[in-house]
């Protein structure tokens, strides 16, 4: 055991030494584009990448486990400390296995399928803050130094098209497999993505709305100086967060995989490596999803001033937040059964989009009035406007729905009845 | 005939039930609460099962307790045995020696062996016993015939029962 204070003494320097290597790697004052600059992004996005597998990784690790906890089992907990080079195991067993194509496949989609699946899984990442600025003096001049890999200030309209991509690699994957079961939960996930995509992008409406911006690092820097989104926004926060349950095929939205309908849904048809990258690209968009919902609704890496202690605390709030939310991922999965296919599509159209709307309506009009307690009113009034329309709906049920009439000639139903 | 219905009374679902939220929050209220309760999984090869004493394992060749081996060869096992897993070849022994007989082979095939407990019942020297070894494992076929040193390491000593050589 290495003492704290040498462990201080040695950790000095190194710091020293790493913020000197950042400074190079970063952009210039004027904000010119320099050589270090370009390199600096690279290696970023290669640390994102791989942290992002990881991650993924250890989600699967982490699903195992924990499903198994909440099934009073104990988990995978033989291969490394607790488990954890489990992933590491299967991923040589997928090396290794044989990478089966098909005869009746088209090979081109079949081989490209499970590539469209992650890629944009993984660049959606790319415009997330996951930390504050690093304030950075430079030839004596002050500049901040964002530590995304892109700091686009289109960033929700970016989100937005490439998350919808995903959905390609999955019904081409369905697809090319040419077979039933694959097909079906190709076409299932297209079908789904239309009827969540639309909730999806709504919600987001209102969080641009009111912070103005498009730029997720302004979004964030919006809800430090005000208040988290998910308080003025608590329906489309909660929206948002079901249509992202929707958009990574997870329970009780996994449609397109539906084990115990449809074989394996998407990937029956794949094995090998092919098949580990759908497996992957699910927990990856996973990640990303978390980390969406937490930018946009839950104050990114901000948290009530905590996060001005330095990068590394906004870090660790940012991994924090999306922590906890894969752990929800996991966590809904086995309390929530699977939605009949009919349920999910109504809980899009009828549910999700009419309220959606309102929420977009009633927040534009908000902002039109431009009050200060508005912020405090609207969610009031947004919750009370779908608590409201549910009471409509349950009503309306009501009077279709009769109880059993309990006359003679049913009750003792016979011959004669 | 009549046939008789019994009518199931359903509750119509309230308003609360149709917001599903009440029900939601519930689940995901016992899957956490779940997570912390004792796991029943038993971690073989650290953990095992406790067997009851009239546990039929795999049956051993015991010596008694000064250390001679039982077994006398007379072979009644091989005969009783219903799938002919045991394999008997007798020798005598060398002189000086109180018993007149031993086995020289004494092979016991466990991918053949039911757990009958046949050679047990039979034996007149209580030589053979069903242990409670339940662990019965080879890399190969080879591996699963037990021979004569191993079923005498399995089996042990055994003090209690008939002791017909005991010097006097």
């Amino acid at each position: 055991m290495i003492p704290l204070v040498d462990l201080a003494v040695i950790a000095a320097p190194v710091l020293g030494l790493l913020a000197d290597v950042w400074e190079f790697f970063s952009r210039g004052p004027d904000g010119a584009v320099t050589f270090g600059w370009v390199l600096g992004r690279i290696i970023v996005v290669l640390i994102i990448v791989h942290v992002l597998l990881i991650l993924s990784a250890l989600m699967v690790w982490a699903e195992r486990r924990v499903s198994a906890w909440m099934q009073d089992r104990l988990g995978p907990n033989r291969v490394g400390p607790e488990g954890l080079l489990q992933p590491l195991a299967d991923l040589g067993k997928f090396m290794f296995k044989e990478d089966v194509i098909p005869g009746h496949t088209n090979k081109l989609m079949y081989t490209i399928a499970p590539l469209i699946t992650v890629v944009p899984a993984m660049i959606t990442f790319a415009v997330i803050p996951f930390t504050g600025t690093f304030e950075m003096n430079t030839a004596g001049e002050e500049a901040a130094v964002s530590w995304q890999a892109a700091d686009l200030n289109i960033g929700v309209l970016y989100i937005l098209a490439i998350t919808g991509l995903g959905v390609y690699g999955i019904t081409l994957g369905g697809w090319a497999g040419n077979s039933k079961y694959s097909l079906l939960g190709g076409v299932r996930a297209s079908a789904q993505m239309i009827s969540y995509e639309l909730s999806l992008g709504l919600a987001v409406v209102p969080v641009v709305l009111i912070c103005g911006s498009l730029n997720l690092g302004e979004i964030v820097a919006h809800q430090a100086d005000s208040t988290w989104l998910v308080f003025s926004q608590p329906l489309a926060a909660f929206i948002f967060l079901v249509a992202i349950y929707a958009e990574t095929n997870r329970l009780p939205f996994d449609m397109p995989e539906a084990e115990t309908e449809l074989v394996a849904g998407y990937h029956t048809e794949y094995s090998s490596m092919k098949f580990a990258l759908f497996f992957m690209g699910e927990y990856v968009a996973m990640v990303t999803g978390s980390a969406l919902l937490v930018t946009l609704f839950l104050g990114g890496w901000t948290f009530f001033g905590l996060e001005q202690l330095g990068w590394w605390m906004g870090l660790l709030i940012f991994s924090a937040k999306v922590l906890f939310f894969l752990f929800a991922f996991i966590w809904v999965r086995w309390t929530i059964p699977r939605f009949r296919y009919d349920q999910l599509m109504k809980l899009g159209w009828v549910v999700f989009l009419p309220l959606t709307l309102v929420n977009v309506v009633l927040t534009a009009g908000a902002i039109a009035l431009d009050a200060n307690w508005i912020y405090w009113v609207l969610p009031l009034l947004v919750i009370g406007s779908a608590l409201g329309a549910a009471y409509i709906g349950w009503k309306q049920d009501e009077h279709k729905i009769k109880p059993l009439p309990d006359a003679p000639g049913v009750a003792g139903g016979g011959e004669e009845a | 005939m009549t046939v008789k219905v019994k009518l199931v009374n359903r509750r119509r679902s309230t308003f609360l039930d149709r917001l599903y939220f009440p029900a939601i929050f519930k689940g995901l209220g016992i899957t956490f609460r779940r997570m912390f309760k004792k796991k029943v999984t038993m971690q073989f090869p650290e953990e095992r099962w406790s067997v009851r004493e009239q546990y039929r394992g795999m049956p051993v060749l015991v010596s008694d307790d000064e250390g001679r081996p039982k077994c006398v060869a007379c072979s009644l096992c091989e005969y009783v045995c219903p799938p002919k897993a045991i394999y008997i070849v007798p020798q005598e022994l060398e002189e000086g020696n109180k018993v007149e007989r031993g086995p020289a082979v004494f092979d016991l095939n466990m991918l053949r062996c039911i757990y009958c407990g046949l050679c047990e019942e039979a034996c007149p020297e209580e030589a053979i016993f069903m242990s409670q070894n339940y662990m019965v494992w080879g890399a190969d076929r080879g591996d699963m015939i037990f021979h004569k040193e191993k079923l005498y390491e399995l089996g042990g000593v055994r003090t209690e029962g008939v002791k017909k050589w005991k010097d006097k």
